[in-house]
């Protein structure tokens, strides 16, 4: 059962099959029998999942019941749950039950989709190895000693396992792609303002987007249908039209212009990556689609440009944990000051720690305009570049990750090291532009990731791009040993 | 950076540091600015700053009551509360 897409899932409840209560039982089983291994899940929410698999069944017997009806789904740890911990990876919120829904929580749960629990990430979505995660790391069902990625780790870990069809996730500077990438699954990030980030917990407002990582580019583009929705609670969501991200899937590729970044494959690339990426693309031109080179020249600048907003932002956003209304506070508080900056000591991590000081530097006195200013130009110019190379290109393409996974400890000392993991993934955060990431090939018996960039709102185009790669290669069937 | 710009620094933050762990914080800040310091080089010369990537602006809505009054599942989750108020040490005596 673990086996099928959820497009096929669809099918079965409907031919009955099986019921959402047995694929339901079926997946928890996975989770209880194999997590240990990975430690994707912070939560399981057994009875809950149970009771809405019984509401599921009893809609799709009645008939009429919404495509996703009765599919099991986890959802990332940063997404506000009704009576259910939400704790962001972090101490701070490791006793914090929210007394509501994020927007894409309720939209799933108006469509009677199963929530089987919530995944492990890095703390406060700030990490690319989920090393951070008060929770512990998680481990890559493809190689147990290499971290899945980040900060959507164990979305991806769990997807790539099979004990859940497919994961909510979020993405900031590539943290839906890059683990897509290292686990060998299919993620999209939407753009930005696509889906409500209301109720997702913030870390960089201006760059967060939420998606979804799955198997298939098919099963994306069914579970996207839901997600993706105009939400007044969140005022930067845009209020476009949202077509049905299926009904294109099947487009043909004739005629499609891919341009490929030569920034994009200079030096820190993998050789082995590089090759599986040339190859995808190789692919493409077989199916009808044109090559051309394109050039992004401000790529370099991406890294440093992000890690000024996103730090600022954060300390911005992160002011609100200050023990007195939810979340960790300290013990025998003896001061007003006191009672802040022990409770944030003690709940905070060393990374969110960090990232919070880099951000008060750059927004403090005197180095406002030095900082954040010059970074929010440098944004435009990285958008700029994408908006000419897309007067000539319908879609870029290269690789997502430097590397396939590494080990645990191999960068987590070292912040700027572990800070390039994101150098192909974070400039489509700054220009706000949606990004996938499917697997194209094995380096070293580990999964890599080949990245599609598209224009604003080109969703379903990325979507029939991916879906048609996937029709024509097995890459997305591969799973790890054991599995 | 040095010692007591690190101390500045967490206190802006509301963190607190402690002695042994300041190098170490020092260096890996250090690290990460210099990392940012690239970008000084870069001509920004007649570049509008981009807050949102689509320039989108504030939407505005009537001036209505649209959220219902859940001060009491609010209060439930503080950590401490006296009489429909969140607790906190005496800050003025």
């Amino acid at each position: 059962m673990h086996n099928l897409t959820i497009a096929q899932m669809i099918r079965e409840l409907r031919q009955k099959t099986f019921s959402s209560v047995e694929l339901t039982e079926h997946f928890l089983a996975r989770i209880e029998r194999l997590d240990s291994n990975y430690n994707s899940f912070v939560t399981v929410t057994r009875e809950q999942a149970l009771q809405q698999a019984r509401q599921a069944d009893a809609r799709l017997a009645a008939g009429n019941a919404p495509a996703l009806c009765g599919i099991p789904l986890a959802h990332k740890d940063i997404f506000c749950t009704t009576g259910v911990r939400t704790s962001c990876g972090s101490k701070m919120l490791d006793n914090f039950v929210p007394p509501y829904d994020a927007t894409i929580v309720e939209n799933y749960l108006r469509d009677g989709v199963v929530m089987l629990g919530k995944t492990n990430m890095d703390e406060f979505a700030m990490g690319s190895s989920n090393e951070t995660s008060y929770y512990g790391p998680v481990k890559n069902p493809w190689a147990l000693n290499c971290v899945p990625g980040g900060s959507s780790g164990g979305s991806a870990a769990s997807v790539a396992a099979r004990i859940t069809p497919a994961a909510t996730a979020s993405d900031t500077g590539g943290s839906i792609r890059q683990p897509a990438s290292l686990c060998g699954i299919t993620g999209i990030k939407p753009t930005y303002g696509r889906v409500s980030r209301w109720g997702m917990i913030a870390f960089a407002s201006s760059l967060d987007q939420a998606g979804l990582m799955t198997r298939t580019a098919e099963d994306a583009a069914l579970l996207l249908n839901t997600m993706a929705s105009f939400d007044a609670k969140d005022s930067t969501c845009v209020d476009e039209p949202i077509p049905d991200y299926t009904a294109t899937l099947n487009e043909s590729l004739s005629g499609l212009r891919i341009g490929v970044p030569k920034e994009y494959f200079g030096e820190g690339l993998n050789e082995g990556t590089a090759r599986a990426v040339e190859d995808a693309i190789k692919t493409f031109e077989k199916l009808g689609a044109s090559v051309h080179s394109v050039s992004l020249p401000h790529s370099h600048i991406a890294v440093p440009a992000y890690y000024v907003i996103a730090p600022a932002e954060c300390s911005a956003n992160l002011s609100r944990f200050d023990g007195v209304r939810y979340g960790y506070r300290c013990a025998n508080p003896q001061s007003l000051e006191d009672l802040y900056k022990r409770s944030r000591s003690e709940g905070f991590g060393e990374e969110v720690k960090r990232r919070i000081m880099v951000g008060c530097y750059a927004l403090s006195a005197g180095y406002y305009d030095a900082y954040y200013a010059k970074a929010q130009k440098a944004r435009r110019l990285i958008k700029q570049d994408f908006v000419d190379a897309f007067k000539t290109v319908d879609v870029i393409m290269g690789p997502t990750a430097p590397s396939p996974a590494f080990e645990f400890g191999a960068k987590s000392k070292d912040p700027v090291a572990m800070y390039l993991e994101d150098i192909y993934t974070i400039a489509t955060n700054l220009a706000g532009l949606p990004g996938m990431s499917i697997p194209c090939g094995l380096v070293d018996d580990k999964p890599v990731g080949l990245q599609i960039i598209g224009n604003y709102f080109a969703e379903a185009r990325m979507l029939n791009i991916a879906h048609q790669f996937q029709q024509n290669t097995q890459f997305h069937d591969l799973a790890p040993a054991g599995i | 950076m040095d010692r007591s710009e690190i101390e500045k620094l967490a206190h802006l933050a509301r963190l607190e540091i402690r002695p042994e762990e300041i190098d170490e914080v020092a260096t890996r800040i250090s690290n990460v600015l210099a990392l940012v310091d690239q970008l000084q080089a870069l001509d920004t010369g007649n570049v509008a700053p981009m807050a949102h990537p689509l320039d989108a602006v504030q939407r505005l809505r009537a001036d209505e009551v649209s959220e219902p009054n859940r001060r009491d599942e609010f209060l439930a989750i503080a950590p401490a509360t006296e009489n429909g108020l969140y607790l906190v040490p005496k800050v003025i005596d």
